[in-house]
């Protein structure tokens, strides 16, 4: 079957994007529409001590301008947090309350103090700059290592020392155990830089309040709509969810940015319903930098031992992480169950022990961007293994040889069981295509021409399809992360699924419908995917944490199965045979070892007709099926980067990057691929270039693309790619998930490459030219003693 | 965008009456630069003055071992253009860097220079070169012309006609682009002219494009690589910022003024 | 406000349009041409691109006021009628977008520079291709198929230029 599973199908969804008719939020316009604008404090800490919006009100074209306290009158909750965290002194975490709009104090520089609605976007931009807010100054807590000082400033009253929580897992006692009897311990202090998502569609939204039917709907950017309406409704108190539709159509990419639901979209809903008008908002790419969670953000210490062999006998971080001024949606759990449960990373590791302070500061909210947690920990585990094998004189590749888990299923020292693996098979095949072998000569060649040639690893594993409900519910998130999935077989025989993950990219449209022709026979065009509407789809838990392969496609095989029992039940029902005889291919059921046969649309026809259905059947071929997983899904790759470095500027070449993964089964090869070179992309961009800088008083200093270095084609090189393949033997397509393993894994390969290459491991991310210029310098002989 | 009337005059002298005429008019030449800025609310003319429907103001013309490129050129005409490619192929190679192809095919000369952006690629050709700043009311040497950054020599209702640029024996421009930005973090351009040779930097001064004394008395001496050695370019008055150190961009200076020697041959 | 009379994919439009408006404002919200889209405010993402008189430029940094006369192409006019413009296919074909978001800023850009080259007769190599995409940011595709896609398209602009001869 050309279209079914593991073939590279081109992407169904693809027509509309290139010929311009993709219907994003933005370009939707509703008759009646007006335009939002929000005033947002220039200040990262400040007292609001009056507003004035009467020359604003006056200006021309302007419908209302409101404000916080309007919206905490009309009954309109705080923003919430999915994911409670208890400290390791048994304290559940504190965190300071986040209203849509600032009733009393602004918390960073874009804080949303007031919403202007107008006739136009520019005149609700205009009059948003001439509503004057008084504000009194306050000291600002900007970085996290500044936040857990002695008399920092506080963020929030009820947050004493900015401690969101200190938590730990693993076993200290047991690492300091294997510290005393450790032959070589190698320390080390890591920064994972802050980042910001950009996804290439900046956030927007358009309120449709209907007063005749007390009804809302809301058009959004977002990776997972139904979790939006449910919060939106059950926390944020806007309607109740029958009153309430949300749909996310077209979506631009959000790698994280869009799972959360923002002030903006909630006070445009109320706006609607205070000014009787459909109100838009979008963003533009500067107050997308100033207000999309931003990513990562974490200092850490950590010191590792070994024995005189090289085996790991265990592992200590205690890390630093900046969740910014509120709270966000997903931010509690991303350094703590998404980056302390991945510290083992493909390793046998019997002893570790983490520690993760979460600390607020006067910046933007930090939350999950692509990986989420887990670049975080392989950083950290795959920069220690390179510098312990360059201290012990190692091979870095045997090093980690010498430490790889082999046996699965395997129980790490931290929660997670891993699936399956073959770890040594991923980094033998990585080691083949990246030429390892013939690198020696390329450095000699790249030296001839004045350049410094070096060649880094990371070999690594994440945890994703997220997630088995009742064991994220015993670690404290709010609700459990389950998928659906209803597979509708048409009187015609042609079928739509719908699912409750959500398409901003990943090619669902294409791979979902694979999965129907695959079991059916069927031409890939006569299978639709339906998404992103809560009036259309049952519930779902939306796309992210590498979920809609491994949790998503399982809920629609698991409907497939239910749809696949009840056509072979008609059909051997019309053909007069056993079910057990009959097979379905080609897009006919036939009778095995017969001429007998039904077309897949005459079982179609046949269900609906319902002339003749087995005795007590119900007509009809819909089936749906709610998947929760029974552990998460363990993808792991090995991960090559080879760089050249120009001494004389500091800037480095991407010259080679191959990265050989383990997806576990591949539906459409071409899209996985795709996935990691968008990843891979990412982690470069962390590694070289992306860093969101804010000065000592808050102020955003990478506002813009003129200061935040995003990876362009020149700053990139092609890729070379392979899959190894160990199905998960936890679902039943055997996917581990694709989405976010480059991300993960590229910035430690890429900076170990540089290190190696400049022969100076001092080297922080991003490793900008005036990073690795300056690390050059510090190996130079002082001229002094020449 | 705040709003603003926009003229699209037909001579010169309309334009130059429009210019005095707003209270606060610019000119308008590709508007890659002003656009963005108005934007962002970050200018707010009240006269938008078109220049490129004027007779004449766009073009390249050879004569005499001067080029004289019109005001309203823009970057990509310059660096397809068969006589700056034969004479100063420099000054194509450095129109054919500016911003990206996009922003060539509407970015102009005229407007690159009026505004004197302190990282813009243009400034440093008309200062290196030694070349002439031709406005509708007089001739200003390109020595004269740049006052430090965004600072120019022009009158409010001056307008830009034409660069002239004499031909040098030798030139290139070496640029360092910023990562994020794209435009010049430093960019050297090199010349040896009939009046000696001259060295223009921009993107690494605090105040916007200059000549280097230093590196223009070595490459004197010895038009070589290795006379830039010999010259310590100091830290003082570069720009320091997240993206390089004042120390950063003085070791620039002197890697892109040896790249673009070596480039001149 | 300025009357403006302008071609766009083909056909003559004529509107008063704000002294403020741009090109892309103009399309996106006049002519409710969506496909043309802003990621950006400093003129750098290039999702914006759309060839005004046979040139790629940024839709957002040009003033519809001033494009009296003009020829404007935007994504919705390159394919002659149901058949798409080679550049289109091969994005399709190569797996050049994702989101989707960046596309129409791209295949104009791809458009535009196959063009450029072949009327210069210059190669466009990979590097060549990957320089040329200077000012179009894509976040999805990390540019590995873009990339293809444009140097797929650019052999079949070639084969169909060869054959209009």
């Amino acid at each position: 079957m050309s279209d079914g599973i593991g073939a590279r199908v081109p992407r169904k969804e693809d027509k509309r994007f290139i010929t311009g008719k993709g219907k994003y939020t933005d370009d939707i316009r509703m008759e009646n529409q007006a335009y939002a604008a929000f005033v947002r404090s220039p200040h990262a800490a400040a007292k609001v001590t009056g507003i004035d919006a009467l020359a604003a009100e006056a200006m021309e074209g302007v419908i209302a301008v409101h404000t916080g306290p309007q919206m905490k009158d009309d009954g309109i909750g705080d923003l919430i947090t999915g994911w409670s965290i208890t400290s390791k002194d048994g304290s559940p975490m504190q965190c300071g309350a986040w209203s849509p709009m600032v009733t009393e104090n602004a918390r960073y520089v874009g804080d949303a103090v007031a919403i202007v609605v107008a006739e136009t976007q520019e005149q609700a931009r205009r009059a948003a700059e001439a509503v004057e807010v008084s504000y009194e100054e306050l000291p600002a807590t900007v970085y996290v290592d500044q936040a857990v000082k002695d008399g920092a400033p506080q963020v929030h009253g009820n947050v004493p020392g900015n401690m969101i929580y200190d938590w730990e897992i693993g076993d200290k006692a047991k690492a300091d155990a294997g510290f005393a009897a450790a032959a070589h311990i190698t320390e080390m202090e890591i920064v994972n830089n802050r980042l910001s998502p950009n996804a290439m569609e900046p956030r927007s939204a358009v309120a449709v309040f209907d007063e005749a039917e007390d009804h809302y709907t809301l058009y959004t950017t977002s990776q997972n709509p139904h979790v939006a309406r449910l919060v939106l409704s059950a926390f944020y108190n806007v309607a109740p969810e029958h009153k309430l539709r949300v749909i996310a159509p077209d979506v631009g990419g959000g790698f994280g940015s869009k799972i959360y639901i923002y002030p903006e979209e909630i006070t445009c809903l109320w706006a609607s319903m205070k000014t009787g008008r459909s109100v838009k908002w979008t963003s533009d790419r500067s107050e997308a930098f100033m207000t999309d969670a931003h990513g990562r953000d974490h200092v850490t210490k950590m010191r590792m031992g070994f024995d005189a062999e090289g085996k790991i006998l265990a592992f200590e971080t205690d890390t630093l992480a900046n969740l910014g001024a509120y709270v966000s949606l997903f931010a509690t759990v991303t350094p703590t169950y998404l980056h302390g449960t991945l510290l083992s990373g493909c390793y046998a590791m019997p002893a570790i022990y983490g520690n993760v302070k979460a600390v607020h500061t006067n910046t933007a909210p930090v939350d999950a961007y692509r990986g989420a947690g887990r670049p975080e920990a392989t950083y950290s585990v795959e920069r220690m293994m390179e510098t312990a094998a360059r201290e012990m004189g190692m091979d870095p590749a045997e090093l980690r040889r010498k430490n790889f888990i082999t046996e699965f299923p395997y129980q790490t020292e931290v929660i997670l069981q891993y699936d399956s693996g073959d770890y040594h098979k991923t980094l033998d095949m990585a080691q083949e295509a990246a030429d390892v072998a013939g690198f020696a000569a390329r450095k000699a060649e790249a030296a001839s021409r004045g350049k410094l040639r070096g060649i880094g690893y990371s070999t690594f594993v994440e945890a994703c399809g997220i997630a088995p409900s009742a064991a994220v519910g015993s670690l404290g998130a709010a609700v459990g992360l389950w998928e659906s999935a209803e597979v509708r077989v048409n009187p015609v025989g042609t079928i739509e699924i719908l699912t409750g993950c959500h398409s901003h990219g990943q090619g669902h449209e294409t791979t979902f419908a694979q999965l129907a022709a695959d079991r059916f026979g069927i031409p890939i065009e006569n299978v639709a995917i339906v998404h992103g509407d809560t009036d259309k789809v049952q519930f779902g838990m939306g796309t992210y944490g590498s979920r809609s392969g491994p949790v998503g496609m399982s809920a629609i095989v698991k409907a497939l199965d239910k749809v696949e029992a009840k056509a072979k039940k008609i059909a051997a029902h019309t053909l007069e045979a056993s079910e057990d005889d009959l097979v379905i291919e080609g897009g006919e059921v036939k009778v095995a070892g017969t001429d007998k046969s039904m077309a897949w649309h005459e079982v179609g026809l046949a269900a609906y007709i319902a002339h003749n259905l087995p005795e007590g059947m119900e007509p009809g071929l819909k089936e749906a099926s709610f998947y929760d997983p029974a552990n998460f899904s363990f993808p792991a790759g090995a991960l090559i980067c080879e760089v050249e470095v120009d001494p004389d500027t500091g800037v480095t070449e991407i010259v080679q990057f191959t990265a050989v993964d383990d997806f576990g089964t591949v539906i459409n090869p071409m899209i996985v691929e795709g996935q990691v070179h968008g990843g891979v992309a990412q982690g470069i961009g962390q590694a070289l270039l992306e860093q969101v800088v804010y000065d000592e008083d808050g102020q955003l200093i990478t506002g813009s693309y003129m200061d935040y270095t995003m990876p362009r084609a020149g700053d990139l090189p092609s890729f070379t790619l392979d899959h190894g393949c160990t199905p998960s033997p936890l679902n039943p397509l055997g996917v581990k998930g694709c989405g976010e393993a480059g991300a993960i894994g590229a910035p430690p390969a890429v900076i170990n490459a540089i290190t190696d290459a400049i022969g100076n491991n001092d080297l922080q991310m991003p490793a900008t030219p005036l990073a690795v210029w300056t690390a050059l310098q510090a190996t130079k002989t002082p001229m002094a003693a020449e | 965008m705040y709003p603003t009337n926009y003229h699209k005059p037909s001579s010169v002298a309309d334009a130059a009456s429009l210019l005095s005429g707003g209270e606060a008019a610019k000119v308008l030449a590709g508007g890659q630069t002003l656009l963005p800025t108005m934007k962002q609310h970050l200018a707010a003319p009240s006269d938008l003055v078109d220049v490129r429907g004027i007779d004449g103001m766009e073009g390249v013309t050879a004569s005499n071992g001067t080029i004289t490129i019109g005001a309203a050129t823009r970057h990509a005409d310059v660096e397809s253009n068969a006589d700056v490619k034969s004479h100063i192929p420099a000054l194509a190679a450095l129109a054919g860097g500016i911003g990206d192809p996009a922003v060539r095919s509407m970015g102009t000369i005229g407007g690159s220079i009026a505004n004197n952006d302190p990282a813009a690629d243009y400034p440093s050709a008309v200062l290196g070169l030694g070349g002439t700043v031709v406005t509708n009311k007089r001739e200003i040497a390109a020595d004269e012309f740049f006052q430090g950054m965004f600072g120019t020599a022009l009158d409010e209702d001056e307008i830009i006609t034409a660069v002239r640029f004499p031909v040098p024996s030798k030139a290139a421009y070496a640029k360092f682009p910023n990562p994020a930005s794209r435009y010049a973090m430093v960019g050297v351009f090199v010349a040896q002219t009939d009046s000696g040779v001259r060295v223009a930097i921009t993107g690494a001064g605090d105040d916007g494009v200059f000549r280097h004394e230093g590196l223009e008395q070595a490459l004197s001496g010895s038009f070589s690589a290795d006379a830039v050695d010999g010259v310590a370019v100091g830290e003082d008055g570069m720009l320091s910022d997240i993206h390089g150190t004042a120390a950063y961009r003085a070791n620039l200076v002197s890697v892109m003024a040896k790249r673009a020697v070596d480039a001149a041959g | 406000m300025t009357k403006v009379t302008m071609t766009v994919n083909g056909k003559s439009v004529s509107h008063d349009v704000a002294d403020t408006a741009l090109l892309s404002d103009y399309l996106r919200e006049t002519l409710r041409l969506t496909g043309t889209h802003v990621g950006c405010d400093t003129s750098q993402c290039g999702a914006c691109v759309v060839h005004v008189d046979g040139r790629a430029v940024k839709s957002c940094t040009v003033l519809a006021a001033s494009l009296d006369g003009a020829d404007v192409t935007s994504i919705e006019g390159i394919a002659a009628g149901k058949d798409l413009h080679p550049m289109q296919t091969a994005f399709n074909q190569h797996h050049g977008l994702q989101c989707g978001f960046c596309t129409p800023g791209m295949i104009m850009t791809g458009i535009d520079m196959v063009n450029r080259y072949q009327a210069e007769g210059r190669a466009l190599t990979e590097d060549a291709i990957r320089h040329e995409l200077e000012g179009n940011i894509c976040r999805c595709t990390g540019y590995h198929n873009i990339v293809k896609a444009i140097d797929d398209a650019a052999g079949q602009m070639s084969g169909m230029a060869k054959a209009a001869e």
